[in-house]
């Protein structure tokens, strides 16, 4: 009997330890107001002393309070910042959870194009490091796979469900596209000088990823007896305009070189990653109207001579240049470091943008970019309440301070692992 | 009558002194010549300050019998010749070559791979294969006449070579190019000179050591157990340590290869007596000061880096300024080091082909090198670094009969070297004998006139024949006084040739042959030149050449460069918000005086006297930002060769050069502590800096630093994340007992050497019992609780206390047991989930610890987050809400606790030094930048200043560019752009030296 009991004690211990992940919120069921706050609108207006309503998940009110009637649960949030949820376009959050435990590990299939590789069925809704974003504001992701020349396709999910299926915003968004690099590095432990040096293959490689996409077209054309080519087929988004093609490319030449590809194959929408010389061609980029998410802003600059801040200030070249743009976190460690997208952000404004612009850059543009700007990204009437008030300036960590969060109007948890094992430890010491 | 029989009586007993054979001969009678080879009418350059004019020089059996004015005897059995007008100087001597020597290859595969090799492959050696010192280079030496001759053609008689493998290579062997000579006449030493380098052998696949700083610690250890050795209180043999002690006194010639290698080398030849030759980099001009303070003789190499082709702007964009000044700059090194008095020797190495020596020579002496030092850099220093200036290097008595016989001076651009003579032997390079026959000569052939045009050097002329006017086909070889033509018809659509041969009087000049015609007839003709070729005007000539402009060197060359070093400034800070980290606290509208390099008064209105002022209205000041976990700034992180580490240290290894000091100081850094990595559970000694960049690797170092250690806990030392299974931990059980050994062996060290008993010098448990005693701090890599914990009971076990827990990821967990221990910790504010033991990292952890009274800092271990420290810090205020000025002191002060340099950094007090930053935004906040970054009074960042740099970087690589380009056209050779980068080094990396 004392096995059985322990052994219940135990296990109810066991299942809400290891249980960290923050149960998903109930639809919203009554309208909520919130009053008082500065909306930060995602599309460079803020409203002063705002009031907001949403019902049934969707914004239907926000203007500036004047007597405005009010429904349902009020919140009173005078002084405080109203933002919409942020937006981690390119990442790889719920597909590892331990970078170094390869079992935790489903961002990248082998394989040279993948595109019938779908990051969605892997996402991990419960990961303990996909909640971890929520209290800095972070409430949307594209959830992209890795590797490869064409890497596969991406979905986009809010941050707060049971599973992947009804996590789901808008599912294969995406085609995501590694593009030949114009250098290679020297494999130093191989007796190569490190750094850089043209790359020798870069044309081949580029017409072999032209190859795959004249294959690609031609397929779609193939009777609906042949055997299919999952593959090819699954290209089909890019040249229909139902999908976005995701190009990673970084250097001038290589984003020039996917312009004339675009246009060579009439691909309807793409959008350049990274991009991290991406302001040398902003004329370019503006006048094809293609976009930009830019190389994360906490990075070193790539050469020796660049200015220190190149990183910081790419983005604002790219915008006030008019290239529509918004920032994404691969890179080391992008998962958890994705929550610190409002930082990156705020060091845009650091470095010379407007505020609220600098907000778009995580929001509206984003949203844009992604395509689901129709119903999410920034605070206007029809769209999704997913939003949240911080105390301050969610930018800035020293007032980035979330108080309240919703998505798609209901209010999520902002406890995490990470919240629970430090109340956890503070009330050891206080014991 | 006297002078000569007395001359000749000297004459005699030299050549009498070598003249018995102990060995056989069968390939017939034993003969020897005892004539005597005479050069009369020479201008004879014995030394390179030393000329006479009309001299002759008497040579023997392979040695110099005399040189003098023209009234010195000539011996009756001579051979003389006539030198009129023409130049003798020594042969050239090269210090650093691997001649007749095939070097072992180096293995393909990393030596990480697999289960590394960690003991040594040898008996009766030292434990580490990478000491060869016992190498003698004979028994791998071939004569390779044909590479002989490569370098006879360019003037030398003498080499140095030797086994270019491992750390301690073994001694080298001097041999003379005398391609007529048996072995033993060649080998003029075998033991000329002794041989290092900072790289690994071939031979062996023994993994440590991994890096720089590891091959700088196993040569001083290999120097202290020779000297336990030599005491004879080894009870095993060990050959290596014996050839040390051996080898003691010969020449030691170390292959640095760049400017910072050979400091480096300097300093362990500086703690062990021992002076090396240091083969240098071809980059000594831009750290001159410190090339004259190693006071050692340098070797030159003359690589001068071929420019880059930089016609396409794409790729052209990944060459940085600094090797665009490389090239613009380099062939200037040899005449910045003659002006600086540093005596250097010329050498082959590193040359893609022996023959570019002379065209570079040139090229140096066209920058500025004067052609006396020229000279004296391949012959005279040389032989006196060897030790051998009475055979080699000047032509005199007794002296090996090695020497050039050319047209001109050499090094001028007219010069023709003739002959190179080796231990008597001749070498004909090029004939002296030539009669010239350039000119325009007029001849009838069949009663129609041909002209006829040559010009070109005399040994290899170029012909042009014209008919009526018309150009035609001709082919001209001139050898042994016979000249030959061949020669087409006007008429191009029948493949005719004419061709004509003749002997050439020396005398008369004319040409004295025949003509075949196309049609097999003969005819005999004489042709007399009628037109001696132009004078050319060398005055005129070197009017119109242009001294080659060369850029300014800055500190460091390189891009954001300092044109001068940054003085120290007396500032006053008006009206700023002031972060003292003091009990003030944080004080507003306030002003800070900083003076001769240290914080002179803060207070309201004070007065500036002549002080520079700074309105910093609406602007804050904070002490500089300390990083207690940085890797920026170093040419070696990790030493994983072995599980301890101790006896290396990155005050080794320290690289002022780094782009990353500067953009750390652009986000106000000013002190770093440079930590070794965590591959092993005892890592190596720190180095804690200052950002002055600029200056030189020891002027970064704190003076009278306080000593650090690394250890590390965890998944790194018992390497979970790479497949290796074979070294000692693999669990963190093991990690304990790892420690307890260390510790235990350190305090039997101590009690041997305090004993007055012999003992041997030993590095890594010297560094060791420096922690037990409290001299040195530990700073140990740490994250999970149960491992934490158990560091703090062993240090418990021996008696002291744990400094510093760096990342500390679950300091949270234990921060009772830190506070009570008195360990601080320095922590990520943020970062997590990347490995399964920072599962439980929360950012929350600098907050719980701050709370618990844990002395708490938050530190980078990344070039990119460190120049964002301060915003790091604010995230304590976001996760666990510590106050701002706690959060600030996080970044500043407490890690100037931790790094026990909280008496001169870290607060804003008066005579603490002035290592300021100015923020244009309150210092927590995402929106502030630095705008002025101050070390000891002196401005090291300002943002202004950026502007202008940028400006210069962009200026000056533009006009690099051009430069670059011209030269493609003029037909130089290039080399394909690259971005040339250093590894970037985080706790995790390892690096190989190869």
């Amino acid at each position: 009997m004392k096995k059985i009991i322990n052994f219940i004690i135990i296990s109810i211990f066991f299942l809400n330890n290891s249980n960290a992940q923050q149960t998903p919120a109930k639809i919203q069921s009554d309208p909520i107001t919130i009053i008082g706050a500065t909306a930060h609108i995602g599309n460079g207006k803020t409203i002063e002393n705002s009031i907001i309503i949403f019902e049934n998940g969707k914004i239907t009110t926000i203007e500036n309070n004047n007597n405005t009637a009010t429904k349902g649960k009020i919140v009173q949030a005078e002084g405080k910042h109203i933002y919409p949820g942020f937006i981690a376009p390119n990442s790889t959050l719920g597909l590892v959870e331990i970078g170094a435990v390869r079992a935790s590990d489903d961002d990248s299939e082998i394989g040279t194009y993948n595109p019938h590789i779908r990051s969605i069925i892997a996402y991990n809704a419960e990961s303990k490091i996909v909640e971890s974003m929520r209290p800095n504001g972070v409430l949307i992701a594209q959830v992209t796979p890795r590797g490869g020349k064409i890497s596969g396709t991406s979905s986009i999910v809010q941050l707060d469900a049971w599973n992947w299926e009804d996590a789901i915003i808008k599912i294969d968004d995406g085609i995501h596209m590694n593009w030949p690099n114009i250098f290679t590095r020297g494999r130093w432990w191989l007796g190569e000088e490190p750094g850089f040096k043209a790359n020798k293959e870069y044309n081949k490689q580029v017409l072999e990823l032209k190859d795959f996409i004249k294959q690609s077209k031609a397929s779609l054309k193939s009777n609906a007896s042949d055997i299919k080519n999952l593959p090819f087929l699954a290209m089909k988004g890019i040249f229909d305009g139902s999908q976005t093609l995701f190009i990673n490319a970084r250097t001038e030449k290589e984003i020039l070189d996917v312009i004339s590809f675009a246009k060579e194959y009439e691909l309807k929408k793409i959008v350049i990653v990274e991009g991290w010389e991406a302001y040398k061609v902003k004329e370019q980029l503006k006048k094809n109207n293609i976009a930009v998410l830019a190389t994360r802003t906490h990075s070193t600059p790539q050469l020796e001579d660049e200015d220190y801040d190149i990183s910081y200030k790419n983005p604002k070249i790219l915008m006030d240049a008019g290239v529509l743009v918004a920032l994404q976190n691969s890179g080391q460690m992008e998962r958890a470091n994705a929550r610190n997208l409002p930082f990156q952000a705020g060091t845009v404004a650091a470095h010379g943008l407007d505020k609220e612009k600098a907000l778009q850059l995580i929001t509206g543009n984003s949203a844009k970019i992604l395509g689901i700007d129709s119903f999410t990204g920034t605070l206007e009437v029809g769209k999704d309440a997913t939003l949240f008030i911080s105390k301050g300036d969610a930018l800035d960590m020293r007032t980035n301070q979330l108080e309240k969060a919703f998505i798609q109007g209901r209010e999520i948890s902002l406890e995490t692992h990470q919240t629970k094992l430090w109340k956890r430890y503070v009330n050891k010491y206080k014991q | 009558m006297k002078k000569l029989l007395l001359s000749l009586l000297v004459i005699y007993g030299i050549l009498n002194s070598n003249a018995q054979d102990y060995f056989p001969k069968n390939d017939g009678v034993k003969t020897s010549n005892t004539n005597y080879t005479v050069f009369t009418n020479a201008t004879i350059h014995t030394t390179p300050n030393n000329i006479i004019t009309n001299g002759i020089l008497i040579i023997r059996q392979g040695k110099i019998v005399d040189v003098g004015s023209s009234s010195i005897a000539i011996p009756k059995n001579s051979i003389i010749t006539d030198l009129e007008e023409k130049h003798i100087y020594a042969s050239f001597i090269d210090l650093y070559t691997s001649f007749g020597v095939q070097p072992p290859k180096k293995s393909k595969t990393s030596p990480f791979r697999g289960n590394p090799q960690y003991g040594s492959s040898r008996e009766g050696y030292y434990w580490n294969d990478h000491i060869r010192p016992e190498t003698n280079t004979l028994t791998h030496f071939k004569y390779d006449k044909k590479q002989a001759d490569e370098y006879i053609k360019q003037g030398f008689g003498v080499l140095n070579t030797h086994m270019p493998d491992g750390i301690a290579r073994g001694t080298g062997l001097l041999v003379a190019l005398n391609n007529k000579g048996t072995v033993g006449e060649r080998l003029l030493s075998d033991r000329s000179s002794h041989f290092f380098s900072f790289t690994k052998s071939n031979k062996s696949k023994q993994l440590y050591p991994t890096s720089l700083m590891g091959a700088m610690a196993l040569l001083r250890q290999m120097y202290h157990d020779a000297t336990w050795y030599e005491k004879e209180n080894s009870k095993t043999k060990d050959l290596s340590l014996e050839a040390i002690i051996r080898n003691k006194n010969l020449p030691q010639i170390f292959e640095a290869g760049s400017k910072e290698n050979g400091f480096r080398a300097d300093k362990i030849g500086d703690e062990f007596n021992i002076n090396y030759v240091l083969l240098g980099g071809g980059n000594e001009y831009s750290r001159i000061d410190n090339v004259i303070a190693t006071n050692a003789k340098y070797i030159i190499p003359l690589n001068f880096p071929d420019a880059y082709d930089v016609s396409d702007p794409f790729s052209a964009n990944l060459v940085s300024l600094a090797d665009m000044r490389q090239w613009n700059q380099a062939p200037s090194n040899p005449s910045v080091l003659a002006k600086k008095g540093v005596v250097f020797s010329f050498t082959t190495h590193k040359l893609d082909k022996i023959s570019n020596l002379q065209p570079n020579i040139l090229k140096a002496i066209e920058y500025g090198l004067d052609h006396k030092t020229a000279l004296a850099s391949l012959t005279t220093i040389p032989a006196e670094i060897l030790g051998k200036s009475d055979l080699l290097g000047s032509l005199k008595k007794g002296a090996y009969a090695n020497f050039l016989i050319t047209k001109e001076e050499l090094f001028s651009k007219e010069n023709i070297v003739y002959e190179n003579w080796v231990q008597g032997h001749k070498n004909v390079i090029n004939n002296m004998n030539v009669v010239p026959i350039n000119g325009k000569y007029e001849f009838m052939i069949s009663n129609k006139k041909y002209n006829m045009s040559i010009t070109g050097k005399p040994s290899t002329p170029k012909a042009e024949i014209t008919t009526e006017g018309k150009k035609l086909g001709t082919k001209i070889s001139y050898k042994n006084d016979w000249v030959s033509v061949t020669f087409t018809q006007p008429d191009t659509t029948k493949t005719n040739y004419t061709r004509l041969i003749a002997s050439i009087n020396k005398k008369t000049n004319l040409w004295n042959g025949k003509v075949v015609l196309p049609n097999g007839t003969e005819t005999n003709l004489i042709i007399k030149k009628k037109e001696e070729p132009p004078v050319t005007n060398k005055k005129e000539e070197k009017k119109s050449q242009q001294k080659p402009e060369v850029f300014p060197v800055t500190y460091p060359n390189m891009a954001y460069g300092h044109s001068a070093l940054p003085a120290s400034e007396t500032i006053l800070f008006k009206n700023a918000t002031v972060w003292t980290n003091e009990k003030e606290g944080i004080l507003k509208e306030t002003d800070v005086l900083i003076k001769s390099g240290k914080i002179v008064s803060i207070g309201k209105n004070l007065s500036s006297g002549n002080a520079k002022i700074i309105d910093a209205t609406g602007k804050h000041i904070t002490p500089g930002i300390i990083d207690e976990h940085s890797h920026i700034a170093a040419a070696a992180i990790n030493e994983a060769g072995h599980n301890s580490s101790a006896e290396v240290t990155i005050e080794d290894v320290v690289n002022p050069e780094d782009i990353n000091i500067y953009r750390n100081l652009a986000g106000g850094v000013t002190s770093i502590q440079i930590l070794h990595g965590s591959a092993n559970p005892i890592g190596g000694q720190s180095a804690i800096i200052k950002l002055k960049w600029g200056e030189n690797a020891d002027n970064l170092i704190y003076k009278n630093s306080p000593k650090f250690i690394k250890f590390a806990l965890g998944e790194n030392v018992k390497q979970s994340n790479w497949q290796s299974f074979s070294r000692f931990p693999q669990s963190r059980m093991g990690v304990e007992q790892l420690f307890m050994d260390y510790f235990h062996r350190a305090k039997e060290y101590e009690r041997l050497k305090n004993s007055g008993k012999p003992f041997r010098e030993d590095i890594e448990l010297q560094t060791i019992s420096e922690i037990i005693n409290g001299e040195r701090f530990i700073s140990c890599h740490s994250y999970v609780q149960s491992e934490i914990n158990m560091l703090m009971k062993v240090a418990e076990k021996f008696n002291f206390k744990v400094n510093t827990f760096t990342h500390i990821l679950e300091g949270y967990k234990v921060a009772d047991k830190m506070a009570a221990h008195g360990v601080g910790g320095s922590t990520f504010s943020d970062w997590w989930a990347y490995k399964f033991e920072v599962n439980d990292a929360i950012p929350y952890n600098a907050a719980i610890m701050h709370n618990q009274g844990v002395l708490t800092a938050i530190n980078s271990d990344d070039a990119e987050m460190s120049r964002r420290l301060n915003q790091e810090a604010a995230k304590s205020v976001k996760y666990g809400g510590v106050n701002e000025e706690d959060a600030l002191k996080f970044v500043t002060l407490n890690p100037a606790k931790l790094l026990h340099i909280d008496d001169r950094v870290g607060s804003i007090k008066i005579g603490k030094d002035a290592d300021i930053v100015l923020w244009t935004d309150h210092p927590l906040s995402i929106y502030a930048k630095a705008e002025k970054t101050i070390i000891e009074g002196a401005i090291y960042f300002d943002l202004e200043k950026d502007k202008v740099l940028r400006r210069k970087i962009k200026e000056e690589k533009s006009k690099l560019s051009s430069m670059m380009i011209k030269a493609k056209n003029k037909g130089l050779k290039t080399q394909p752009a690259k971005k040339k980068e250093h590894q970037h080094f985080e706790c995790e990396t390892l690096e190989t030296i190869h």
